[in-house]
């Protein structure tokens, strides 16, 4: 269970505050989805969660599974099942798609005490993910992201989190730049990892992607506080009347 | 704390002391008096038992040396070296030239195996000492299936200080023609190739560095391939700094003669003094008619500590000729040590339809400079290069990468590739980038690509993300980056020099 209590966050060279506040629980199972206006603090959030150090936590904490994870490293957090889905997933020149998610994995492995895997057995797992996202042979020997399109950027997300097996994923506009069918393929992938010892932090400016990972609860989040929380209609409600109730600007 | 703020951190920190290669070894050793004279060149020579046009060729360099002045045009910065203040010869005692491995100082041998790179040559260093003891006809196959059974062997010249300790694999080698041994018994033995070839790349009076090589050598390896010979396996020399004050000067000298092809590797280390050490080697590389010569480097000096103190200044002549038409000569070099480093192996491509290529991995960290490049000399028709840089600079080092791509007037067709790419770790580094192009045929077609780069706080922290240490990330983006040239490296030494890369840059990450 991701437990979020009064989040305080803001950026470190600065000190703006961004997250004013935040007040979330996710139990194991659930999908929750997060939307907000730009600008709002969602991706600070997904960035404070994952670990990034150009933000600080002024106050408040964060549990998961009853533990907090605030003095952790990102590596540390990783070990420990959490998986961020970027925005804009970096290109690593030079480092084969393979060899990074072997570096990856084996690294995780490592710290959670697992045995690493030998070549034949990484490559057969691998291999059997890559084939349900429709990622290539090919495309797993290219440097990671270089040169991929949007859509093959999220694909390679969606396949790292689903190699890595984390328990809790927080997608961070992975719906953003893609066309209908990106976003369904990517969509199925994150479907098919719900599960009932996973919680998913689902990010979206849109109601559109909620069609295809339908979220539990949908939380409203702007100036930094979560502002209304719902069940799914909620969305649908977003995308009609906008989020000028909570900004207090006309949309 | 952003992951650049930490990694500058981690790099104020570094423990450069982590050099393992740091130790002394206690050997005595016979040494010519400090500062160099006339009479100190006269003593080299004779304790070489050279030849007289040797003396008279070192006493010529000499006399060219004293005219000459210390190039200042590198970006680099050292205090001025004080050339009377330094041994010109140093030999371990009781080693008069190379010997069989069952002679050599135990404790020498002990060295080397303290060393453990390349790990390859260590089996092999046990491997010759069996070979040693039963005869040779002993062996169940001779011939071809001989030949097949030391692929992947490799044979060493091992130089120690200034002086030659040890060559493994003479006899194997001999059977296919390949002379392999140290330069003062090539003086001895082949006195007539050593005077056709010496000197004929990289002239006496070249720079001031080869014309202070040229006069005080001590030794180094020389190489014949016969025509038509594909050498059988790897050859490779270690070199070992080891006694204090004394500069190193080496010199080697590879001849491949027409359609012949060989490999060669050499290694280098040196113990941590506080005071800097002089090396100054010269290498020259023939290749004749279809011969191919690929020249690899590991090199891996002292770097100096973490303020700085100490180190090797590495100031290296390395030069090919592509005397042959389609004769190929192909330089890789991972360097990782020296605290300076001045070194440009270069190709002249005199025969029409050669090739010369370089290939370069330079990391410097700590204090370390590095102002390193290559010459490409276009003279004969249709020739081509092509250059792979890549320069990874960290903590408060400066590298620099300087190359020279010329065509003369008659080089009609010459092409060249070049593609410089810097990475910078940290922002107290530098990287520098100066290409220097004269195209005098109209045809030539010369092509330059530069990157700068930065491992950005938001690469570090994808690959975090994905649960990799900052350690492991910074290698393995720094893998990637060097991977084009890596790849051009003997497989022995591939996975070593992966290691070595993550060595070199322990301590420039949090």
């Amino acid at each position: 269970m991701l437990e979020i209590k009064n989040l305080h966050a803001c950026i470190a060279d600065d000190g703006t505050e961004i997250l004013r506040g935040i007040d979330l629980v996710i139990p194991k199972g659930e999908v929750h989805a997060i939307m907000g206006p730009n600008g709002s603090g969602k991706s600070t959030l997904a960035y404070v969660l994952a670990g990034r150090d150009d933000y600080e936590v002024t106050e408040g904490d964060i549990l998961w599974n009853g533990e907090s994870i605030l003095e952790m490293g990102p590596d540390e957090r990783a070990a420990k099942g959490v998986f961020l889905a970027f925005q804009y997933p970096m290109e690593i020149p030079g480092v084969a798609t393979m060899t990074f998610l072997r570096a990856a994995l084996n690294a995780v492995r490592k710290k959670r005490g697992e045995k690493e895997l030998t070549t034949p057995e990484f490559l057969k797992f691998v291999r059997a993910k890559a084939a349900e996202l429709g990622v290539s042979d090919e495309m797993l020997k290219r440097p990671l992201n270089v040169g991929f399109s949007g859509g093959e950027k999220k694909r390679m997300e969606i396949l790292q989190m689903s190699v890595l097996e984390p328990t809790l994923c927080v997608l961070d506009e992975t719906d953003s730049g893609l066309d209908i069918d990106a976003i369904r393929i990517v969509s199925e992938g994150t479907t098919k990892l719900r599960g009932p010892d996973r919680a998913m932090l689902v990010i979206t400016h849109y109601q559109r992607l909620l069609n295809y990972i339908v979220p539990d609860k949908v939380h409203v989040l702007a100036k930094g506080r979560i502002q209304k929380t719902g069940g799914k209609e909620l969305a649908l409600e977003l995308e009609k009347s906008g989020y000028a109730d909570f900004t207090g600007q006309a949309a | 704390m952003a992951a650049v703020q930490e990694t500058i951190e981690q790099v104020k920190s570094i423990d450069v002391d982590k050099y393992k290669y740091g130790f002394e070894t206690e050997i005595e050793s016979e040494k010519a008096p400090r500062g160099l004279n006339e009479d100190i060149v006269r003593f080299i020579s004779e304790k070489k038992g050279e030849p007289a046009w040797m003396l008279e060729w070192r006493l010529d360099a000499y006399r060219r040396w004293r005219a000459l002045k210390e190039p200042t045009w590198a970006k680099l910065h050292y205090p001025k070296i004080d050339f009377e203040d330094l041994y010109y010869y140093s030999a371990p005692k009781g080693t008069t030239g190379p010997k069989s491995l069952d002679e050599v100082d135990p404790q020498l041998l002990e060295t080397y195996a303290k060393l453990g790179i390349p790990l390859k040559e260590q089996e092999i260093l046990a491997g010759v000492r069996k070979a040693g003891e039963p005869s040779p006809s002993n062996a169940p196959s001779e011939g071809a299936d001989g030949y097949a059974s030391m692929k992947g062997k490799v044979a060493i010249d091992a130089v120690f200080d200034s002086v030659s300790v040890v060559t493994t694999f003479k006899k194997e080698l001999a059977k296919a023609g390949v002379i392999f041994c140290s330069i003062s018994e090539a003086l001895r033995e082949h006195p007539e190739l050593v005077k056709k070839y010496l000197g004929t790349v990289v002239p006496q009076s070249d720079n001031f560095y080869a014309a202070l090589n040229s006069a005080v050598f001590s030794d180094g390896s020389f190489v014949y391939v016969p025509p038509g010979v594909r050498c059988p396996m790897e050859l490779s020399t270690y070199f070992r700094i080891n006694e204090k004050d004394t500069g190193q000067f080496e010199r080697t000298l590879i001849i491949a003669d027409k359609g012949s092809y060989v490999s060669y590797l050499e290694g280098c280390t040196a113990p941590m003094r506080d005071e800097n050490q002089l090396h100054a080697a010269v290498v020259e590389l023939i290749a004749l008619d279809d011969a191919e010569i690929k020249y690899s480097t590991v090199q891996n000096w002292y770097p100096g500590d973490k303020d700085g103190k100490g180190g090797i200044f590495n100031f290296v002549t390395k030069r090919g000729d592509c005397r042959g038409k389609n004769s190929k000569i192909s330089w890789t070099q991972v360097e990782t040590g020296s605290a300076i480093t001045w070194k440009y192996p270069s190709c002249i491509l005199r025969g029409d339809n050669s090739r010369g290529e370089f290939y370069s991995i330079a990391i410097s960290n700590g204090y370390q400079q590095v102002d390193s490049g290559t010459k490409m000399i276009h003279l004969g028709r249709n020739t081509t290069s092509r250059i792979i840089s890549k320069g990874i600079a960290a903590g408060k080092s400066q590298n620099t990468y300087r190359g020279l791509v010329s065509a003369h007037r008659k080089a009609t067709g010459a092409r060249n590739f070049t593609n410089c790419d810097s990475l910078l770790i940290g922002d107290k580094c530098g990287a520098h980038t100066v290409p220097y192009l004269e195209a005098r045929n109209s045809s030539a077609q010369f092509e330059h690509e530069a990157t700068t780069s930065k491992i950005s706080d938001n690469m570090l922290f994808y690959c975090t993300q994905r649960g990799l240490s900052s350690e492991e990330a910074i290698a393995l983006v720094v893998n990637g980056f060097v991977r084009d040239v890596l790849q051009h490296l003997p497989m022995e030494f591939m996975a070593e020099t992966q290691k070595l890369i993550g060595i070199s840059l322990e301590g420039s990450v949090g």
